[in-house]
């Protein structure tokens, strides 16, 4: 396992098997284990999916699922996660991606698997590429990765591309007036 | 001449047509930088269909995302990443 005895990745041309996942993490420590699969969806916007391929960026793709996970279980109070995920061929069903949590109580568990997805989806360095019902193959249209001046977590010694976005003055809401 | 390694991945690549180019870096004064902004622009000068590579692509450099204004050193390796979609 890459990382510690609290956190570790890794990607996988093989099927996900949950049970190897939710083997990763736990203790007696713990009153909370959670796990969340991604699984292949048979329709895209309207359109019948047959199948996808991941493609990754292989070695910053371990690198950033191991910090991601790190990063899990460093917000978590003495919890663990563990996280894989799939890269080539998918049928429909098929685990995409798999992420267990544990913690001392649920509340963190539930909050931190989330985040963990939600960052996920936004700076993973992997690409799937959707084959069609209809025939047709396409890239699905993702997130861009933000450069590190909006993530100042990592390399602070970056100077702004852009000066910071002003934010809009807020005004107190108006009540409503009687009629 | 030093050069970098410039990677295309899924749309980028389809779109180029290659995985894998080599890029020269100029010999700049002292106290200049080559960086992320040159090298992408030093891309798209290659012509098509290079040129088709958003300007404002994002960019890892040795595997980290890059501002724009990242020096790129000779031997780093630069990827050209498209809009993410995993999980």
């Amino acid at each position: 396992m890459a990382g510690s005895d609290a956190w570790g990745a890794r990607l996988t041309d093989e099927p996900i098997d949950p049970a190897q996942v939710l083997a990763r993490v736990g203790s007696p420590a713990h009153g909370a284990v959670l796990l969340f699969l991604g699984t292949v969806r048979n329709h895209a916007d309207g359109r019948g999916v047959r199948g996808l391929r991941y493609e990754a960026y292989g070695s910053m793709a371990q690198d950033v699922l191991e910090a991601l996970t790190k990063e899990a279980a460093q917000a978590l109070d003495r919890g663990r996660v563990y996280a894989v995920h799939r890269v080539g061929n998918l049928e429909v069903g098929e685990v995409s991606v798999a992420v267990a949590v544990s913690s001392p109580h649920r509340a963190q568990a539930f909050e931190v698997g989330r985040n963990f997805m939600d960052e996920l989806k936004v700076r993973l360095p992997v690409w799937k590429h959707e084959r069609y019902a209809d025939g047709d193959a396409d890239w699905v249209d993702g997130s861009r990765i933000q450069p590190p001046t909006e993530r100042p977590t990592e390399r602070p010694d970056e100077p702004p591309d852009e000066p910071p976005i002003e934010r809009p003055v807020e005004r107190p809401v108006e009540p409503p007036t009687e009629p | 001449m030093e050069t970098v390694r410039a990677l295309f991945f899924a749309r980028y690549r389809d779109l180029v047509g290659t995985s894998e180019v080599e890029v020269q870096i100029p010999e700049l004064p002292e106290g200049e930088s080559f960086t992320v902004r040159d090298l992408v622009h030093q891309v798209r000068e290659r012509g098509e269909p290079f040129s088709r590579l958003p300007p404002d692509a994002t960019v890892a450099v040795n595997r980290h995302v890059a501002g724009a204004r990242q020096p790129v050193r000779a031997g780093d390796e630069v990827a050209f990443l498209p809009p993410v979609a995993g999980g």
